[in-house]
């Protein structure tokens, strides 16, 4: 199959542009974002060529080295993963031409390293997506953990350095104390690793033993940032904007609930989760961090910690609606993986702008923003709605979904869940919008040149504009979405 | 072929006899080449020892013909090829990459002593892993220690006298023991074979004295391998010997210590002993999992660089030791396996430490602030090598750690509690580990400067790069044998599970 040299060309591209990258230095920094942007484009191609075979039922595999005996860096390509791989890696192209607005306009240190760390992050995340088996995947949730942490750091002060420690102790922490006992676990218990639709537990686990291992799994994948693990994504704030838009908006975040949806499609399989009482907590414990996150949210002050707990709670949203177990709410949960990262990115972009503009950080200081940034700000309107769901933007999809999923399971609790988030996602995104629109420039804030500026550097508009109208199409163009979707669930 | 035959004797016989030939070698870097030469040959040689042993399943060897058990007899398994394995490659790594800190630290007119003496150890080494009787492995014991003592002593760091005191003194206490066992063996068998000597066992009737040697033979070598609590020689060791020395010595000294012991636990005690599988493993679990949380939590509050490594070592110790004493196949390989992986990690990271002290004198943390900057290279590596030590996936590190937990979950309820103390001090590991890291690349650089400068009245003030080029490309070749054995650990792994199975084929 064609497919097979295509998986390592995803994971080999975004390598070689590192190296690219850090081979031509800062000496020459147009050629050197010209690299980022060529091995972006190829990465695009490589990914999204595979998408038709994928649709006509091939799934293409390969297998790289055998580790242990019986377990191998394998990767194989299956709905779930091929749809977070295009996601990931059509939001890097835009977010490299956001990068180098922010990058320059910013005046940033160590460029070089931030582009090269970028590109590993992504062949990390293609591992990630791709991955055979859970081995694989956890090697590569590692890559991801490690490549990511300099990024957040990338300031280098003393605040940064503490925040990125937390950023990196959790995510390892987890992974090495819960999420690899909870691997060595499944391996010992069925001798196997394999994503195998309708899972592999079934028939070899029972009783409460499936609620912990489930527990274990699922605080184990930090990066899904279920309370209480989810203080890293708070901390990982402190990165430069483009790393919180498309790593902790998109791809790490998006890793967690990817691994997470992945565990309970392959390894334990819908059917065994929906027989075994023990493993009912996953959609309480996902409600709970919907609700808490969105409290904790109304009573930010920092924009991008807002942003932050936003995610958390729409992070929770996925893993409630993967958690229902029904078709139409295993759609919904990966719809709203897509629906989420178009918003989300579009927010983090206008955060990123308003800072590079103006250097504004807080909430308070956006009143009457919008007359000067209105491109940044008509985007920041677009993607806040799509967090509350309001149509016609992305989020109102998947919440569709999700809501019709909650319905078919008669699940109460989750409609309840919805409609309060949904209040409490206006409640902190509107006053915002309120403020930036229809509130004039509060004079005792400004020094001496604070509020004389325009719109931010082009590249930058024109990143948030691309994810603004990615976020108004989704709710048109959703049908490759629902075309793979509908093979999975057809699996299950 | 008949060269083949001899390969086992050559292992030993070739350091050992070209050692006193090195003292000779009064010209400029000649001990060294010869030294080095005479290494890669021993390299060459355990590497076409492990060929035949991969082929034909163990390699054995009569001194002179005379037959064993009245000969002395050489014995090849799968484990002694891994450990010579380790052993040599050790060797001629720090031998050929790491000369110039070998000269920064040795004075010129020493060094012969100085490679005559490494060769010395190198022989003891490997004697130890091919001798099939207890005898000789007290000899080439004793050969290795003694040359220790020297190499441990040979650096320009005056601290290392005591230390190496302590470690002579506990050191021969711990061989005092084994040899004291041994003989109680031995007057109740006649015999100093180690396969003899199981065999004669099933006729001896009275095992007190037995029992008595097994307790002191065990802690004899646990003393030689630096098992918590007889660990307290160790840090100070590593920490004040050349740099080259803690690098070779800390990928495979105290290994070659617990392959002697686990060859007497499994070969000669277990099998004829009435309970004692149970009581080696409920003697040691409790030391192993004490040592690993201990030696890991010293390394947490520890600051300067080769002692906490050196802390660390304590650790891993525990670690193969905790595979060992699971007394399984699966706790078997995984603790040989880690012996492997260890070596690999802490070879690295010793490495890495050898190139950093070609820049900076004090290897204290709150004195490399920053490095990073100045030895981007250097630095990597032992990011790469720390990694490795903490067991993130794709790294040597991560396969003995997956082993090693699988193994202890056999063990049921018992096993969930070691998971818990293993993967604690993982975290532990990465704690202590980031510590420098962070240190490195985001800590201020030390002040040093006018006031420095003013008060010590004029030092020269030496400008921070990189470590040589070789001596980084020995460092990266062990570092990224670490990934390549993360990805395909297919040798050691098979090795190290025959090792097991050979040892536990004994028990009934």
């Amino acid at each position: 199959m064609s497919g097979d040299w295509q998986i390592l060309a995803a994971l080999l591209v975004p390598l070689i542009g590192a190296i690219g990258v850090a081979l031509v230095g800062s000496k020459r920094p147009n050629l050197r974002e010209t690299v980022t942007f060529i091995t972006a484009a190829v990465l695009l191609v490589v990914v999204w060529t595979l998408l038709p075979g994928l649709l006509a039922g091939e799934r293409p595999e390969i297998t790289v080295t055998e580790i242990l005996p019986g377990l191998s860096l394998k990767f194989q390509i299956e709905p779930l993963g091929m749809m977070f791989a295009a996601l990931a890696s059509l939001l890097w192209i835009v977010n490299s031409i956001y990068s180098v607005g922010y990058m320059r306009g910013n005046k940033e240190q160590h460029q070089t390293r931030f582009y090269v760390l970028f590109a590993v992050a992504l062949s990390a995340v293609m591992g990630i997506a791709f991955a055979g088996n859970l081995l694989t995947l956890f090697i590569f949730y590692e890559i991801l953990t490690l490549s990511t942490y300099p990024l957040v750091a990338h300031k280098g002060d003393a605040k940064t350095v503490a925040s990125a420690r937390i950023y990196l102790g959790i995510l390892l922490a987890t992974s090495i104390g819960l999420f690899l006992p909870a691997i060595i676990w499944t391996y010992m218990v069925t001798g196997t690793l394999d994503f195998v639709p309708g899972g592999i537990l079934a028939g070899h686990l029972s009783g409460p033993a499936v609620g912990l291992l489930l527990v274990l799994f699922v605080f184990g994948i930090g990066k899904a940032a279920l309370m209480p693990v989810h203080r890293w994504l708070p901390a990982a704030m402190v990165a430069p904007t483009p790393v919180s838009a498309l790593l902790h908006a998109v791809a790490v975040v998006k890793a967690g609930v990817f691994t997470i949806t992945k565990v309970i499609i392959y390894i334990f399989g819908v059917d065994l989760l929906a027989v075994e009482p023990s493993t009912d907590w996953l959609l309480y414990a996902a409600i709970f961090t919907v609700i808490t996150a969105s409290i904790i949210a109304l009573r930010q002050t920092n924009l991008k910690r807002l942003l932050a707990y936003s995610t958390i709670a729409q992070l929770s949203y996925i893993v409630m609606a993967a958690a229902i177990l029904t078709p139409m709410a295993e759609t919904g949960a990966s719809l709203h993986i897509v629906a989420h990262a178009f918003g989300k990115i579009t927010l983090f972009f206008a955060a990123g702008s308003i800072y590079v503009a103006s250097k504004k950080t807080e909430i308070g200081q956006l009143a009457g923003i919008g007359k000067r940034m209105p491109w940044t700000m008509a985007a920041f309107t677009i993607g806040a709605l799509s967090m509350i769901g309001v149509p016609p933007t992305a989020g109102f999809v998947s919440k569709w979904y999700i809501l019709g999923g909650a319905f078919q399971a008669d699940s109460y609790i989750v409609i309840i869940t919805l409609v309060l988030s949904t209040a409490l996602n206006a409640a902190y995104f509107l006053p915002i919008l309120y403020k930036a629109w229809f509130c004039d420039e509060d004079t005792a804030l400004t020094n001496d040149h604070g509020n004389n500026h325009g719109e931010s550097p082009t590249a930058m508009v024109v990143a948030l504009t691309i994810t603004a109208a990615l976020t108004l199409l989704f709710m048109v163009l959703n049908q490759p979405v629902l075309d793979l979707e509908s093979q999975l669930v057809g699996k299950i | 072929m008949s060269i083949h035959q001899h390969l086992p004797a050559l292992q030993v016989v070739v350091p050992m006899l070209i050692a006193p030939l090195v003292i000779l070698m009064r010209g400029r870097g000649l001990a060294w080449a010869m030294a080095t030469a005479t290494s890669v040959m021993a390299f060459i040689i355990a590497v076409s020892l492990t060929n035949a042993v991969v082929e034909a399943g163990s390699v054995s060897y009569a001194m002179g013909s005379w037959q064993a058990p009245y000969g002395i007899e050489l014995r090849v398994t799968a484990f002694s090829a891994l450990l010579l394995l380790i052993v040599t490659a050790a060797s001629t790594i720090t031998l050929l990459f790491g000369k110039q800190s070998i000269d920064s630290q040795i004075e010129q007119h020493r060094q012969p002593m100085f490679y005559a003496a490494w060769l010395l150890a190198l022989a003891g080494l490997v004697g130890i892993v091919v001798a099939g009787d207890a005898f000789n492995i007290f000899v080439f014991m004793e050969v290795s220690s003694l040359a220790s003592y020297i190499l441990i002593a040979a650096g320009p760091n005056r601290q290392a006298m005591p230390s190496v005191f302590k470690y002579l003194v506990m050191g021969t206490i711990g061989a005092t023991f084994y040899l004291i066992g041994v003989g109680l063996i031995y007057m109740m068998t006649g015999t100093l074979n180690l396969a003899d000597m199981e065999v004669r066992l099933q006729e001896v009737h009275d095992l007190k004295p037995i029992v008595v040697a097994a307790g002191f033979i065990t802690v004899g070598l646990a003393l030689k391998a630096a098992v918590f609590p007889l660990h307290v020689w160790l840090p100070n060791s590593y920490t004040y010997a050349p740099h080259m020395v803690t690098a070779f010595f800390a990928a495979c000294a105290t290994k070659v210590s617990l392959f002697v012991l686990l060859r007497f636990e499994f070969l000669v005690f277990q099998p004829n002993l009435v309970d004692y599988a149970g009581q080696f493993t409920a003697f040691l679990i409790p030391l192993a999992v004490i040592g690993i949380l201990f030696a890991s939590g010293v390394a947490l509050f520890e600051t300067h660089l080769k002692r906490l490594l050196a802390y660390s070592s304590v650790a891993q110790v525990g670690y193969i030791l905790l595979g060992a004493s699971m007394a399984t196949a699966a706790g078997l390989t995984a603790g040989i396996m880690h012996m492997f992986n260890h070596a690999l990690a802490k070879g690295a990271l010793f490495l890495a430490i050898a190139c950093l002290a070609t820049q900076v004198s004090n290897l204290r943390l709150n004195k490399l602030g920053g490095i990073a900057r100045k030895m981007p290279w250097t630095m990597a590596a032992f990011v790469v090598g720390g990694l490795s030590l903490v067991g993130i996936p794709g790294t040597a590190g991560f396969i003995s750690k997956w082993l090693l937990i699988s193994a202890v979950l056999e063990k049921g309820t018992l096993g969930i509690f070691l998971v818990v103390a293993v993967l604690a001090s993982s975290l532990m590991a990465v704690v202590y580990f980031w510590r420098i890291v962070e240190v490195a690349y985001f800590g201020d650089a030390p002040a040093d400067g006018l006031t420095d400068g003013l008060t010590e009245g004029l030092t020269e003030q030496p400008v921070l790069q990189e470590a040589p080029k070789w001596m980084l490309f020995g460092t990266w070749f062990v570092a990224l044998a670490n990934i390549y054995y993360g990805l395909n650990p297919s040798l050691p792994l098979l090795l190290s599970s025959q090792a097991a199975s050979n040892l536990l084929g004994q028990l009934p």
